[in-house]
């Protein structure tokens, strides 16, 4: 983690054009909620995903992760890696709970 | 600009206790610096399920819970200009068997001692409120003042609304040791260097202990493993926060439409997590079995995503909410042992007023002492 100082934005904020974008496309989250965010106080990608729901959806952020990121770094004037990552979680793709629980019983050897 | 290095009060922890207190405090027009090691709300903060709960609690932390739900939960999303997602659905603990209902009844009875509104109802009653679950519940404790909320956007909103308020936050930056100058506690050393102040707070979670060992201070507390489950969104099926009394499982059905459900395998101790945020390949599966046993048309609903947070579990299962008598200048908040959450709007008013005023005169914390722990004979 870098070190980081926040305080409160004291200009305020300026919508633009194509704010109404969608970026997370599994939680319908648009280019000018993330700018908002951002304008909050939000300074992560992590927290911008808590905030928003952004990369929470079924595909877990990995089609929007990157624009996420991109957007951040502009309004933030910062590299996208100082930003970290969408911390990855299992499973990989949507499972059952059923499947899951180990209780299936009718599958068979051979 | 020249950093901002002293405070009048620093808070070391950016978690929900710290960035509400950092709220309450800045509110009052009091000078609030927080320190955070990671980013905010990175703790058990943002790893919760969420419960805004009183049934099943200790009696010792129930005016908390009840002060909490009574005057601050239903007006806190306008209060913090975000979306807390607060539900007062009620909670239902339910049981399967004789000794469930048993252990059920015991909460039930000290929570209506101290006058919290929850009885015991009959499987059928509770399946009248919840259609959604097994016959094989013969029991439930229903308190229906109680509820659940949205713990990443109540932390996050804490955090925007002290932000906007004046309070610096300084994320990035570890706390080595706290300092003494003429017996007060002054200087917070940090791997940053050093920051200054007449009052700290220490609300670190899972790391307050190591921070107060450096000024004398030790409490029993220490980190314990948990797990969480995240389901695909489902149609709207109950707004009820579901607690069962074998332990299995407990959560519920977020606005979002996903189940947020958590629990542990009983090997947590033992499994390897390397202090890492990893999940355990025992636990989910643990946690399915659980939720097919109580809810199981579940059993075909998809788990899109798996987490996992560490409690600050302290030996009595209670909180340390309490000015330090060795360390004049030093609060402590922390020992919140996994159900935190849902009181840490209420704990944020009993810490501004410690700091401030010396005492917590709104909300009874009488028995959270910090010094409450004895030896066995």
């Amino acid at each position: 983690m870098i070190k980081v100082i926040r305080v409160a934005k004291i200009e305020p904020f300026i919508e633009k054009e194509d704010d109404g974008m969608i970026i997370c496309r599994c939680e319908e989250i648009t280019k000018g909620e993330i700018r908002r965010a951002v304008y909050e106080g939000m300074r992560t990608i992590n927290e911008v995903k808590r905030y928003l729901r952004a990369g929470m959806g079924l595909c877990q952020g990995q089609t929007c992760q990157r624009l996420v990121q991109n957007i951040m770094a502009q309004e933030l004037k910062t590299k996208p890696s100082e930003l970290g990552m969408i911390q990855g979680r299992a499973p990989a793709r949507p499972v059952e709970i059923d499947i899951f629980s180990n209780n299936i019983t009718d599958v068979k050897e051979g | 600009m020249v950093e901002k290095r002293t405070a009048d009060v620093i808070i070391i922890g950016g978690g929900i206790m710290g960035c509400a207190t950092a709220y309450r405090l800045a509110k009052q027009g009091v000078d609030v610096l927080v320190l955070e090691k990671k980013e905010i709300g990175n703790g058990g903060s943002c790893r919760n399920a969420g419960g805004v709960r009183q049934s099943a609690r200790d009696p010792k932390e129930l005016p908390l819970a009840m002060y909490a739900v009574a005057n601050i939960w239903p007006q806190l999303s306008d209060e913090l200009g975000v979306d807390v997602e607060y539900h007062q659905g009620g909670n239902l603990r339910l049981g399967l068997t004789e000794k469930d209902q048993q252990v059920l009844t015991t909460y039930v009875k000290k929570s209506t001692d101290v006058g919290l509104d929850v009885k015991m109802i009959s499987g059928d009653e509770a399946r009248e409120l919840c259609p959604y679950m097994s016959k094989a519940v013969v029991g439930a404790s229903w308190c229906p003042t109680d509820g659940h909320a949205n713990p990443l956007t109540t932390t996050l909103g804490f955090y925007r609304k002290a932000l906007e308020l004046g309070v610096t936050f300084v994320t990035g930056v570890t706390v080595l040791k706290l300092q003494k100058v003429r017996g007060m506690v002054r200087k917070v050393v940090t791997d940053d260097g050093i920051y200054e102040a007449e009052n700290v707070l220490l609300c670190a979670g899972y790391e307050s202990r190591r921070i107060a060992n450096t000024v004398g201070i030790d409490a029993p507390i220490e980190k314990q493993f948990n797990e969480v489950l995240v389901t695909e969104a489902q149609p709207k099926m109950f707004d009820i926060m579901i607690g069962v009394a074998g332990g299995e499982f407990y959560g519920h059905q977020s606005e979002h439409g996903s189940f947020v459900l958590g629990g542990n395998s009983g090997l947590q101790a033992f499994t390897s997590h390397n202090d890492n945020f990893v999940t355990n390949s025992l636990t989910t599966p643990c946690i399915s079995r659980g939720i097919i046993k109580y809810f199981p048309m579940l059993k075909d609903v998809k788990i899109v995503r798996t987490w996992s947070g560490f409690y600050d579990q302290c030996i009595d299962v209670l909180p340390l909410i309490d000015n330090v008598k060795e360390v004049p200048g030093l609060t402590v908040g922390f020992g919140f042992s996994g159900h935190g959450f849902g009181i840490a709007p209420a704990v944020s008013i009993a810490l501004s007023e410690l700091i401030l005023k010396g005492k917590s005169t709104t909300i009874d914390i009488s028995q959270l002492t910090y010094d409450r722990f004895k030896t066995k004979s």
